[in-house]
């Protein structure tokens, strides 16, 4: 158990070092950089020449990437090109920001995706299965772009949410709640949907195993067979997705918050790039990949409690 | 056939669709850049029967009147119905007075473009962009997977870690990485190569990873030692013999690629790394209606939404029962 951990601790770091190296690189490789976006195409070759020597963008990208490398393994992430702050500090707010989301929409997702997936898996062909079937097809049909964009017209029209934005000045937490709910029912809806999806599957094939029959047979309450003992085999599918379920996350929370604006990664990734604010850049996809080793880290070790064979 | 009503359901939708988008040219009353300065977000006109004193007459509409600028708020000038007319100057209908009262069946955008017309062009590009992705996603996938599964060894090894790990990226992110190396300002015909090779990247590890699971357990079969020792090339061996074998499952993945590809082109193209605005697609549609005013007031300019849905929900509704899995 021990060493299957480490391997996937070294994996997750690796994941980390990667995504950030291969951003930045990605970035500096680019035709055109922060200084030709920002002064425009009046600007003599002087004052570019000047303000790229600012900047250290005029050393050769190995230099400038060694550098930022050395300076990242001590945490220091650099300032952004555009308004001088601190990357780490921004980044600490946008990632707050967008995890708070995630996480809440994930939790969300996962109390009605799975009882609803236990109960559709196990009660075949009534009606309310037929519903429950019927509206995640729909909802699996909705990605988060057009949940957003649909939620934000409902809020619109109705006046029941605020349709943008984190928080109103000087509210307090309450207020905080009321701006989320548009954003994570956007992210929430069709994941819970795909859990459903899922669960339903994995339980209706567990169900029909030797063993649940066994248990069947020996007295145990039904509800206990079906919540305890063929939901533990069931909850493989669905937790080894959970790994790729952050990326989707992740995927999904970009079109939220550019939609919803709320500040975010996503937001603060994409301004980012069109500035080509390299350090901001690194340290968005660094920030994102810290999100996808601890969901892949989270999944590996949700699978090896469920499945003891995936420890080797 | 009890039981198939869905699928059957879901088949209808995507015909009329893929219909709907060949026949562009034919069914958008106006082309997709056609303005009518006087109608900026007016609503859509309906096409009506019966006049206002109750007399039935050939289909007809009402001409929009403006009744504030500011507001850009309409009523219908009921006084002045315009007949329709059908199969004039290559359209299948349109109205007999294109000037004052075009026909619009899902209102105009903020420029006065017919967002009907706009949505049938906007299909032929943003569907074309999402099945040439898609395709190409097969391709590079069955090649790939094919080789790792046929050949084995390190080889197979260090391509399932590099599938393994281009699984776990945030698939948007990463296409938004590819697209903003790239200058912002570009043809459309290029915006489109960039991003279905973009697409066919990133989607492709999916297939890869599928088809070498079905090429290695095949290729321990019977068969493919049959065609073997009948003197068929390695090549020949696992394109003639073991792929076809991986069909049915490159059939499902691309029925999910697709409107993967269809949500992923909308929102790169409404944060402005997509197609230029002004060549219609489903995403700089989108775009459009990206100021919150707009959605409430005008809510004809979520049609693309709304047709991105219809897609997704009838390929969901066509594949009921297979594995399911969002963008």
């Amino acid at each position: 158990m021990i060493s299957y951990l480490c391997r996937r601790l070294l994996f997750a770091v690796f994941l980390v070092f990667a995504v950030s190296s291969a951003s930045l690189l990605i970035v500096e490789l680019a035709p055109g950089d922060y200084v030709t976006g920002s002064l425009g195409l009046q600007a003599t070759p002087e004052e570019v020449a000047a303000l790229r020597a600012r900047y250290g963008l005029d050393r050769p990208i190995a230099t400038q990437y060694f550098d930022w490398l050395s300076r990242a393994a001590r945490f220091d992430f650099g300032r952004s090109l555009a308004n001088g702050r601190p990357v780490a500090e921004l980044i600490s707010d946008a990632a707050v920001n967008t995890a708070t989301l995630a996480v809440t929409a994930l939790l969300l997702a996962t109390l009605i995706g799975l009882p609803l997936g236990v109960f559709s898996g196990t009660h075949r062909g009534g009606v309310l299965t037929g519903t429950i079937r019927a509206s995640s097809v729909f909802l699996l049909s909705m990605p988060p772009l057009l949940t957003s964009l649909f939620l934000v017209f409902l809020a619109a029209r109705t006046g029941w949410f605020p349709i943008g934005g984190m928080n109103a000045i000087g509210r307090g937490f309450f207020d905080r709640l009321h701006h989320m709910v548009v954003p994570v029912l956007a992210l929430a809806l069709p994941l819970s949907a795909l859990f459903e999806r899922l669960q339903a599957q994995a339980t209706s094939e567990v169900v029909t195993q030797p063993f649940v029959l066994a248990t069947f047979a020996r007295g145990v309450p039904r509800s206990r067979v079906i919540w305890r003992d063929a939901l533990k085999v069931a909850l493989k599918p669905v937790a080894s997705i959970y790994g790729l379920v952050v990326g989707t996350l992740l995927s999904g929370s970009f079109a939220v918050e550019v939609i919803t604006t709320w500040p975010g990664l996503g937001s603060l990734m994409l301004n980012a790039l069109r500035a080509r604010d390299v350090y901001l850049v690194a340290g968005c996809a660094a920030a994102g990949s810290i999100f996808l080793a601890a969901g892949t880290l989270a999944s590996d070790v949700a699978l090896a409690y469920v499945d003891p064979r995936a420890r080797e | 056939m009890k039981g198939r009503t869905p699928q059957r359901i879901g088949a209808g939708v995507l015909v009329v669709t893929a219909l709907a988008a060949l026949l562009a040219p034919v069914l958008a009353p106006h082309a997709g850049n056609q303005r009518f300065t006087g109608l900026l977000n007016a609503p859509p006109t309906f096409i009506y029967m019966w006049d206002a004193a109750g007399a039935w007459r050939r289909p007809f509409v009402y001409p929009w009147k403006r009744i504030s600028q500011l507001e850009q708020q309409y009523e219908e000038d009921s006084s002045r119905p315009v007949p329709l007319i059908w199969f004039t100057s290559g359209q299948l209908v349109q109205s007999s007075d294109e000037e004052r009262a075009p026909l619009l069946l899902l209102g105009a955008d903020s420029f006065g473009r017919d967002v009907f017309s706009r949505l049938l062009y906007g299909a032929r590009l943003s569907l074309a962009l999402a099945l040439v992705g898609a395709l190409g996603a097969t391709l590079i996938g069955a090649f790939l997977g094919g080789v790792a599964g046929y050949v084995g060894g390190a080889m197979d090894d260090v391509m399932m870690r590099v599938s393994d790990f281009v699984l776990v990226l945030p698939a948007m992110y990463v296409a938004l990485m590819l697209r903003s190396m790239l200058p912002l300002a570009l043809e459309p015909r290029t915006v489109f190569t960039i991003l279905a090779i973009i697409f066919a990247v990133i989607g492709s590890p999916f297939i890869t990873r599928g088809v070498r699971a079905i090429v290695r357990t095949e290729r321990a079969l019977d068969y493919a030692a049959a065609a073997a020792s009948l003197g068929a090339s390695h090549a020949r061996v696992l394109v003639r013999h073991l792929l076809p074998a991986a069909r049915g499952f490159l059939f499902v993945e691309i029925t999910m690629l697709v409107p993967a590809f269809i949500v992923a082109e909308a929102t790169l193209s409404y944060v402005g790394l997509g197609f230029p605005d002004t060549i219609a697609s489903w995403g700089t549609m989108l775009q459009d209606a990206s100021s919150i005013s707009a959605f409430a007031d005008f809510p004809w300019l979520l049609s693309p939404a709304a047709a991105m849905f219809l897609i997704v929900w009838s390929l969901n509704l066509t594949l009921q029962g297979r594995y399911e899995r969002p963008m």
